[in-house]
């Protein structure tokens, strides 16, 4: 029996960690709804599990995700995820191969260097040591780049990084002792007693040389299984929970659990899985332009968890989704935000009586301007024009007496209000006997999509235009125009359409590629979702946007958006922004 | 000795007026003028309030007296850069290349209209019979009005804050003008079109002017003109070209939809191109509203934080002309002492 009082304090914390998880995430799992539930039953034994592993693999592992945003960052904490994750398999292994039984008690692999007397040989012991020596390097040296970018972040493509609780930074030193200890203590045991590989057994060699080894290497032994043992003791009050959570979370999203409108058992291993690596802050506009240091999600979920005061994040944020498109652990970070808010109108089925049930004509295609489309009547006009040009009858559901589809209420927590708004458009529309609805503006696409539950095809007028040219139906001619597209945030990060409106401007104009292009569009800063900032401070956030456009000198800039084409033209410039039904109407 | 010089950017009004009195002074003056003529924004306008004098005469007493022969005046040119060597030396380059010298700066570059097509939801630049306030002093210097398809308009709606004290458009100052310049033009209007509808929708009416509440009683007692207490949420327009417009009637508490045969748009001021150019030229700070920040709101109105460098009229804020021509004169003195030594406030 392998055994030495030096691997208690490793046991002790290893236990009480698996049993509070286990205890937590079972009273988790258990307050999911009846349907959650079956979800997860129905789910489990199916490729979906598999899925998840994979996802496992590539994420908590690897981090593929993060190499987007900077390979150094990515390779720093691939050093850490499946450098720790490979010590412990292959060490694994490797006791197993000298031992030969699978039920070799957990730490004897762990402290396998300790126990293994070096000159005792076993099959491969040579190519055990040196991988173990080879995964150690790796660690070392993803360490190190974290420490470089605790001093440099900016060098390793952050351009700011996160600030953290006194107690995190405890136990982030406790973590980065580990890799070290561990390092001195396999090293000292070479020095004294042989064995290791190129890392350990040099280091060993060169230490002895000067340091009594043999009298050091016991106690570090000690001070190694210390820092493992007070690691997973304060792992559960910690950021580093996240390591755990990560892993439930993503088998559970794949099992089919949503985050809904509420803060649900989902939302809380969401809230645990945020590793606070701080991506997000570097893709909030609300930092980069009005340096607002609080509001981005990393801290949001932060101050959720550990019960600070968040009211005042709550309602600080655009909702553009910059966040979550970068987040690495995929995070439903608008939903969550949108969790905290509150239902506080008062409003019922009688306020809007006032407003007559709209007589619309029966038409194969139903067009949906929305009120922000009634605020640019230049994208009616054009839009107009267009469906004259193509043939194409409509019915024009909004064109007098129009409601607005309910998105605004929705985005500031008044799902009440919002869902008798969306009743009396539902019906308009179902009344108007449409099989397409065309809409202008993508934020009533959005929850046409999401909240009406029709059963007709929903496009937004960019698809649709992309469609009326593939058809033949309209034939734009290719101007000589310099293009840059501003893909609104609803549509490109929200509905994924980055495809079309790339389709239609290549045929009327010279689009000009930008580093904003597709899902990594900007928000011009005329979000209806922020009901904390002052009009001053979205001029600002807006005026930036728009220079950081403009700096690629197009003719005109585009958009598919009429609240973003508003935000941006109130700015006094010479570049003309127009939406692209304009663009395609002045070319056909 | 030669006389001191001062050089004047901009010959609108304030210009116009401040040259002459420094001329009289025995200053001599370079009057630089972008436009062939000077005049300034006074020169789009037909009546003036409240004593709807006729503009040209007031126009022709201020070109008048920019012949005065101290005064130089250089048309159809802007600066291109200016030069502060200390407070009481300046050279500046123009565009068709001369040179000016001079001893003290005066900025009066003014205002510049909204631009109301940046409020795409009126609908102007889209919709036919949409027009702003400065096209209809054109209308009634050519003593007709119609709409776009030639009729005489039965109903006519003027519509008041159209780029100021908007929020949206972070233009929250008041222009100050717009509410008393609609009462005016609505009572021209009047007589032009004795049968019309002729409404007025605003949110506060600010007859801040001698004569000038007077005249708004007057508007809804003798000329028939109704003010609705509202702000326009949105305007559309139908087959007959018409404008189709809602709004919130606040007083009576109900939305309301109408259709307006011409509808006029009351754009507010805003800072002039040329005083945000000549504020970045000389590093003169900005009020957040965009216009020249003065020294101080009561003791050096005229005054900019830079020494040497004065300010009169729209260039610091929204004024109408009674009290632009005041500020001219109040910089000419400002000018004189501090060209002659002898100022008093500091």
């Amino acid at each position: 029996m392998y055994y030495d009082p030096f691997v208690l304090p490793f046991m002790i914390g290893l236990n009480i960690l698996c049993i509070y998880l286990v205890v937590t995430y079972v009273r988790w799992i258990r307050s999911f709804s009846r349907a959650d539930r079956h979800t997860i039953l129905k789910n489990m034994i199916s490729i979906k599990t598999l899925r998840a592993c994979k996802e496992i693999f590539l994420e908590s592992l690897v981090h593929h995700k993060i190499y987007r945003t900077s390979p150094f960052l990515g390779y720093m904490h691939m050093c850490f995820g499946l450098g720790w994750f490979l010590l412990i398999v292959v060490g694994k292994i490797e006791s197993l191969v000298y031992h030969t039984s699978l039920f070799n008690p957990p730490y004897f692999a762990i402290f396998f260097r300790f126990f293994h007397p070096a000159n005792e040989a076993f099959p491969h012991s040579n190519v055990f040591a040196f991988l173990m020596d080879l995964i150690l390097l790796m660690i070392l040296s993803g360490l190190a780049l974290a420490w470089f970018k605790r001093l440099y972040s900016r060098l390793l493509g952050m351009k700011r990084t996160t600030r953290h609780r006194p107690f995190d930074r405890l136990i982030l030193t406790v973590l980065w002792l580990i890799f070290p200890v561990r390092f001195l203590a396999e090293s000292f045991t070479s020095g004294s007693r042989g064995g290791g590989s190129f890392l350990t057994h040099s280091a060993g060699e060169f230490f002895a040389s000067f340091l009594p080894v043999e009298s050091l290497s016991y106690p570090m032994w000690w001070v190694y299984s210390s820092v493992l043992g007070i690691f997973f003791l304060l792992l559960p009050f910690s950021r580093y929970m996240h390591i755990p959570t990560e892993m439930v979370y993503i088998f559970l999203k794949n099992w089919g659990v949503k985050q809904g409108r509420k803060f649900t058992a989902i939302s809380k291993f969401q809230l645990y899985a945020c590793s606070r690596c701080g991506i997000c802050i570097d893709q909030c506009q609300l930092g980069s332009s009005l340096g607002l240091t609080t509001t981005q999600p990393v801290y949001f979920l932060k101050k959720i968890r550990h019960h600070e005061d968040y009211s005042q994040e709550i309602d600080n944020c655009l909702m553009c989704g910059r966040c979550e498109n970068a987040c690495p652990v995929d995070l439903h970070l608008n939903l969550l935000r949108l969790s905290q808010r509150k239902d506080y109108t008062h409003i019922t089925k009688n306020t809007y009586t006032y407003i007559p049930a709209p007589r619309i004509p029966k038409a194969r295609v139903a067009y949906f301007a929305g009120c922000m489309g009634h605020l640019t009547p230049g994208v009616i006009r054009a839009m107009r024009q267009l469906f004259e040009k193509a043939g194409i009858e409509y019915t024009f559901i909004d064109e007098q007496n129009g409601i607005c589809c309910g998105r605004p209420m929705m985005l500031s927590g008044n799902y009440n209000a919002a869902s008798i708004v969306v009743e009396r458009n539902r019906t308009a529309i179902l009344n108007s006997g449409a099989e397409i609805l065309v809409t202008s503006c993508p934020i009533c696409y959005t929850t046409f999509k999401e909240n009406y539950h029709l059963n007709l095809k929903i496009m937004h007028h960019t698809e649709y235009i992309a469609q009326l040219i593939s058809q033949g139906l309209l034939h734009p001619h290719a101007s000589e125009l310099r293009t840059v597209f501003h893909n609104p945030c609803e549509l490109g990060r929200g509905n994924g359409i980055c495809e079309s409106p790339m389709q239609v401007l290549q045929a009327v104009s010279r689009p000009v590629p930008t580093k904003y292009d597709g899902k990594k569009s900007l928000c011009c800063g005329g979000s209806l979702a922020n009901l904390h900032i002052t009009p001053t401070q979205r001029s600002r956030l807006s005026e930036d946007a728009l220079n950081a456009y403009l700096s690629y000198h197009p003719d005109v800039l585009v958009t598919a958006c009429p609240l973003c084409k508003k935000t941006f033209a109130k700015n006094h410039h010479t570049v003309p922004i127009k939406d692209i039904a304009e663009i395609v109407a002045e070319n056909c | 000795m030669n006389p001191m010089n001062v050089i004047i950017i901009g010959a609108g009004t304030a210009g116009c007026e401040a040259a002459y009195r420094l001329a009289k002074a025995g200053f001599t003056v370079e009057l630089v003028e972008k436009e062939c003529t000077p005049g300034g924004n006074l020169n789009n306008w037909f009546q003036l309030f409240p004593d709807r004098k006729q503009a040209s005469a007031l126009r022709q007493l201020l070109q008048q007296q920019v012949e005065h022969p101290s005064i130089r005046l250089h048309t159809d040119t802007v600066p291109v850069k200016i030069e502060r060597q200390d407070a009481r030396h300046y050279a500046m380059e123009l565009d068709n290349g001369a040179r000016l010298e001079g001893n003290a700066l005066l900025v009066t570059t003014g205002f510049r209209t909204f631009d109301a097509s940046r409020k795409e939801e009126y609908g102007y630049g889209i919709y036919e019979n949409v027009i702003t306030s400065v096209e209809l002093e054109n209308y009634f210097a050519n003593r007709q009005i119609l709409t776009s398809t030639g009729k005489r308009p039965e109903r006519i709606g003027l519509i008041q804050c159209v780029g100021s004290r908007d929020e949206k458009m972070c233009n929250f100052h008041c222009s100050k003008v717009c509410c008393i310049t609609a009462v005016k033009q609505a009572m021209e209007l009047r007589e032009l079109l004795p049968d019309a509808e002729i409404l007025c929708f605003y949110m506060d009416m600010r007859m801040f002017g001698p004569g000038y509440e007077e005249m708004y009683r007057e508007a809804q007692e003798k000329y028939n003109i109704k003010f609705v207490r509202g702000r326009l949420s949105e305007a559309s327009e139908n087959q007959a070209k018409q404008v189709v417009v809602k709004c919130e009637d606040t007083l009576v508490g109900k939305p309301m939809r109408m259709t307006l045969d011409l509808m006029v748009l009351m754009v507010g001021m805003e800072a002039s191109d040329g005083s945000r150019w000549v504020a970045k030229e000389l590093q003169l700070p900005l009020a957040p509203n965009g216009f020249i920040q003065p020294g101080d709101p009561h003791y050096a109105t005229n005054r900019t934080a830079v020494e040497g460098v004065f300010v009169a009229g729209c260039a610091t804020s929204p004024m109408n002309l009674t009290d632009t021509l005041t500020d001219a004169r109040s910089a000419a003195l400002a000018i004189g002492e501090f060209l002659n030594g002898n100022e008093h406030y500091n």
